[in-house]
C-alpha cells in the first residue's frame, strides 16, 4: 500500500517552504527515522524524517523546488513488491498524513493583498526600492545602529549562536561578536533588569524577548524601572533601552503563547510604544527607537516577519515616533489599525471598494505617542470610522480612538465608532476556535457596513 | 548575632576613624530629624529610617573608588549622605520641594545622582538587584575598571530576581558587590521565619560566588570586608557577596509599631554593639580625641542636619508645570 509523503510544517506558522534537497533517491529503502529531505523554512534548514518504512516510490517534487505549500504530497512510498508504475492515479488523501500535524491556514491572517505602498515625505522622490521582509528590516536597522555607535547591543534568549529563535538576529553575532550579540539564560524579569541598569550606566540595549508572552515575567523593570527612572530623578537619569519581540497571536501555540500586549504598554507613561505593520515602518522605527533616549516597548508579529514589502534604499531611513500613516485614502469611513491588525483593515478596504465604499486606511505605526490628529482629521472627513486590532476588547486601543473622537470630533460622526478587536476569550488552540477568537476581513468588512448604513 | 568588640586596626588612622564619626553622626542625625518632620507632617508617605545600620554604608563607601557605582532600596538616605549627597537636596526631597534632588517628584523612595554615581532609590524589593548587575554588565563593556555596591536586604534575598542576577553575574564575571544588609527583620518578619537557610553569605555558593559574613556594626570591619570585595571584581573575578549583620533600631517604616521584636532585644543592640559609640571609645580611649573634640563635631553635624531641615522647609513646592516634564526625553 503506498504512502504519500507530506510537505512538513515545521514551525507553528508555516504556510510553505522550499524543499532544498533530497537526500534519498528513487528504489531507496527508507526506514522510520531517516532523514530523507531538507526543508527550508524563512526561518531555519530543517532536517526532515521519515515517519513511515518502505521504498522511495516515487519523488513528486523535485529538490529545489521553492513555495511548495504545506501538505502537498512531495513523494510516495511504497511496500515491497509494488511498483512505482502503479502510482500513476494518486489514491486521494488515502494515505494518512504520517508527517507533522496539519498546517495551521485556519488561523493565519489572509495574505497582504498587493497595496501600493503611499508615497512617505520622509522618503525623497526616486529613492531606490528593495523588497525586504520585515524580520530582515529589523535586522537591517539593528545592524545599524550598531555600526554606528559602540554603545548599541543585543542581549536575549538565542539572539547570538542560534541566530535569533525567529531569526531577526541572524547575522549580527558574525558581524559584532559576542561582547555585542549576548545569549541570555532563560530569566526575563533578571536581564531585563540587568539591560535597564545597564541602560542607566550609559549603554542602548536592545533586549530581544523570545516573545511578549514571556515579557510578562519582566513587565516590573519594564514600568517600574524602565518607564519611570526619568520622572522620579527629577531628569537626571535616563534609560534609553528598547524592549522588542513578537507579540500577539501566531498561530496554534494556544493561550498562554498568543496574546497582544498593545494596549498594556499604551497605557504606560513614560514608555514609548511602537508596532509597526510594513518593513520599511520596522526599520525606520526601529532606528528610531535604538537612537533615543526613551525606553520603547516595540511589538512585533511573527505572522509578519516573513512578509516582504518595498524598503527604501537610503543611507540613515528613519521613522519619527507619533506619526501615523495614511496607506490608502478614501472618503466613506476610517479605518484605523496597527500592526497585523493592518492585514485585515486593508484587505477589507479591498473588497470594499468593489462594493463602492471607500475606505480611508490609517496605520497609527506607534501607539505611544498617538497620532489622534490624523485619526480626527480623516474622520472629520469620512464622518465614520472603524478601528481594527486584535487584542480583547476591555480598554483596547480602538476604546480609546473612541473616546478621542467623541471628545474631539463628536460632532464630525454620523454613525458610533466600532472597535473590531479579538473576542473577550483567551486563546483557543482548536483551528476553528481560533479562527473564531482573532479578527477577520469579513467582521471588518460587515463594521464598515453597519457604519456606512449599507 | 555573633558582634564581636571592635578592635581598633593598627593601620586606620586618626583622620579616618574621626571620618568614620561623622559621617555616622551625619546619618544618625539626619535620620532623627527626618523622623521628626514626619512626626510634623512635613514629610508624607512612606519614610524608612536606617538609624542603626549607618556602619554598613560608611564603611563600604571607604572601600569604593572614585567612580564606583552604588544603588540600594527605599532604606535609603544613608546611602545617599555617604556618597557625598547633599543633605539639603535629600532633605527637601522627603518634603516634596523643587529644591529635592528629585525636584520633589521621587520622594523618599526615588532618588539619583550621576555627580555620585547613585543609581537610587528603589521601591519594589530586590529590583535593584538586576538593576545594579546591569550597571556592573556596563562597566565591563566599557573596561573602565568600576565596581558596583548593590545594596538589598535580608527580605529582597528571597526574590526570584535576585538569583537570576547572581546567575548572569557569576556566567559573565561581572564586577559587582552584593551587600546584604541584614538587619534581621524583613519588615516585621525575622530572617528565621522567611528564610529556609539563613546564612545569606552562603547563597552565592551554587553560583561559585565567594561570600562572607561581615560583623555590620563595626566600621573597621566592614571597610576591610569591602576593600576584599572590590579588590576581587576589580580582579576580573566577578560577583562578591557580603552578608553585613546589622540592626536597624528604629521601625521598618514610620508607622512600623515594631511588635515583633522586644523593647529589650532593640536596647541591648543599641548598648553593646553601636557603630557609633564603638567608634567614639576608640577615638577616646586611643586619645585620638577628647570629650570637647567630639562635642564639637556634634556641634557641626547638628548644625548641617538643621540647616537641610530649614531648607526642606523653606524649598517651595515644585511648580504645577512640574507635573508635566522629565517624562521623555
Amino acid at each position: 500500500m503506498a504512502t504519500e509523503i507530506l510537505m512538513p510544517a515545521l514551525s507553528p506558522t508555516m504556510e510553505e517552504g522550499t524543499l532544498a534537497k533530497w537526500l534519498v533517491k528513487e528504489g531507496d529503502t527508507v526506514t522510520s527515522g531517516d532523514v530523507i529531505a531538507e526543508i527550508e523554512t524563512d526561518k531555519a534548514t530543517m532536517e526532515f524524517e521519515a515517519v513511515d518504512e518502505g521504498i522511495m516510490g516515487k519523488i513528486l517534487v523535485a529538490e529545489g523546488t521553492e513555495a511548495v505549500k504545506v501538505n502537498t504530497a512531495i513523494a510516495v512510498l511504497i511496500e515491497e513488491g509494488e511498483s512505482a508504475d502503479d502510482l500513476a492515479a494518486p489514491a486521494p488523501a488515502a494515505a494518512p498524513a504520517a508527517e507533522a500535524p496539519a498546517p495551521a491556514t485556519a488561523s493565519a491572517p489572509a495574505t497582504p493583498v498587493e497595496t501600493v505602498v503611499p508615497e512617505d515625505p520622509e522618503i525623497p522622490e526616486g529613492t531606490e526600492m528593495r523588497k525586504t521582509t520585515v524580520r530582515e528590516a529589523l535586522r537591517d536597522a539593528m545592524a545599524e545602529e550598531m555600526r554606528s555607535d559602540d554603545s548599541v547591543f543585543l542581549m536575549g534568549e538565542e539572539v547570538a549562536e542560534y541566530q535569533g529563535a525567529y531569526k531577526v538576529s541572524q547575522g549580527l553575532l558574525d558581524e559584532f561578536g559576542a561582547r555585542r550579540v549576548i545569549d541570555t539564560p532563560i530569566t526575563e524579569h533578571g536581564f531585563a533588569g540587568l539591560a535597564a541598569g545597564a541602560a542607566m550606566g550609559g549603554l542602548r540595549p536592545v533586549v530581544e524577548f523570545m516573545t511578549f508572552n514571556f515579557a510578562m515575567q519582566a513587565i516590573d523593570h519594564i514600568i517600574n524601572t524602565a518607564a519611570k527612572t526619568r520622572y522620579m530623578s527629577g531628569g537626571q537619569m535616563t534609560c534609553p533601552i528598547v524592549f522588542r519581540g513578537p507579540n500577539g497571536a501566531a498561530a496554534r501555540v494556544g493561550a498562554q503563547h498568543s496574546q497582544d500586549y498593545a494596549a498594556w504598554y499604551a497605557q504606560i507613561p513614560g514608555l514609548h510604544v511602537a508596532m509597526p505593520y510594513s518593513a520599511a515602518d520596522a526599520k525606520g522605527l526601529m532606528k528610531t527607537a535604538i537612537r533615543g533616549d526613551n525606553p520603547v516597548v516595540f511589538l512585533e508579529n511573527e505572522l509578519l516577519y516573513g512578509q516582504s514589502f518595498d524598503v527604501p534604499v537610503m543611507d540613515d531611513f528613519t521613522v519619527p515616533f507619533g506619526k501615523a500613516r495614511i496607506w490608502r485614502e478614501g472618503s466613506d469611513v476610517t479605518i484605523v489599525s496597527f500592526g497585523i491588525g493592518m492585514t485585515y483593515a486593508l484587505e477589507a478596504a479591498d473588497k470594499l471598494a468593489e462594493d463602492g465604499i471607500s475606505a480611508e486606511v490609517i496605520d497609527l505605526r506607534t501607539l505611544r505617542p498617538l497620532d489622534t490628529d490624523t485619526v480626527i482629521r480623516s474622520v472629520m472627513k469620512t464622518n465614520r470610522c472603524v478601528t481594527v486590532e486584535e487584542g480583547w476588547p476591555v480598554a483596547s486601543i480602538g476604546n480609546h480612538i473612541s473616546a478621542v473622537l467623541m471628545e474631539q470630533a463628536f460632532d464630525y460622526l454620523d454613525a458610533p465608532v466600532l472597535n473590531m478587536t479579538g473576542k473577550d476569550v483567551p486563546m483557543p488552540y482548536a483551528a476553528n476556535l481560533e479562527k473564531l477568537a482573532l479578527i477577520t476581513t469579513e467582521e471588518v468588512i460587515a463594521a464598515v457596513k453597519a457604519v456606512t448604513y449599507r | 548575632m555573633a558582634a564581636r568588640k571592635s578592635a581598633k586596626k593598627p593601620n586606620t588612622s586618626k583622620e579616618e576613624l574621626l571620618g568614620y564619626y561623622r559621617e555616622m553622626l551625619l546619618i544618625r542625625r539626619f535620620e532623627e530629624k527626618a523622623g521628626q518632620l514626619y512626626g510634623m507632617g512635613l514629610i508624607g508617605g512612606f519614610c524608612h529610617l536606617y538609624i542603626g545600620q549607618e556602619a554598613v554604608v560608611v564603611g563600604l563607601e571607604a572601600a569604593a573608588k572614585e567612580g564606583d557605582k552604588r544603588l540600594t532600596s527605599y532604606r535609603d538616605h544613608g546611602h545617599m549622605l555617604a556618597c557625598g549627597m547633599d543633605p539639603k537636596g535629600v532633605m527637601a526631597e522627603l518634603t516634596g520641594r523643587s529644591g529635592g534632588l528629585s525636584k520633589g517628584k521621587g520622594g523618599s523612595m526615588h532618588m539619583f545622582s550621576k555627580e555620585a554615581h547613585f543609581y537610587g532609590g528603589h521601591g519594589i524589593v530586590g529590583a535593584q538587584v538586576p538593576i545594579g548587575t546591569g550597571l556592573a554588565f556596563a562597566d565591563k563593556y566599557k573596561e573602565n575598571g568600576g565596581v558596583t555596591f548593590t545594596y538589598f536586604g535580608d527580605g529582597a534575598a528571597n526574590q526570584g530576581q535576585v538569583y537570576e542576577s547572581f546567575n548572569m553575574a557569576a556566567l559573565w564575571q561581572l564586577p559587582v558587590i552584593y551587600v546584604i544588609e541584614n538587619n534581621q527583620y524583613a519588615m516585621g518578619t525575622a530572617v528565621k521565619r522567611a528564610s529556609s537557610m539563613p546564612d545569606m553569605f552562603k547563597r552565592g555558593e551554587s553560583f561559585s560566588i565567594p561570600g562572607e559574613a561581615v560583623d555590620g556594626m563595626d566600621v573597621l570591619a566592614v571597610k576591610e570586608a569591602g576593600q576584599k570585595a572590590a579588590d576581587h571584581c576589580r580582579a576580573g573575578k566577578g560577583p562578591y557577596i557580603l552578608e553585613m549583620k546589622t540592626y536597624r533600631y528604629r521601625g521598618h517604616s514610620m508607622s512600623d509599631p515594631a511588635k515583633y521584636r522586644t523593647r529589650e532585644e532593640v536596647q541591648k543592640m543599641r548598648e553593646d554593639h553601636d557603630a557609633i559609640e564603638s567608634v567614639r571609645a576608640l577615638l577616646l580611649n586611643g586619645k585620638h580625641a577628647t570629650e570637647d573634640d567630639l562635642k564639637a563635631i556634634d556641634k557641626e553635624i547638628k548644625a548641617i542636619v538643621n540647616d537641610s531641615a530649614e531648607f526642606a522647609k523653606e524649598s517651595p513646592l515644585p511648580a504645577v508645570e512640574e507635573l508635566w516634564t522629565d517624562i521623555y526625553a
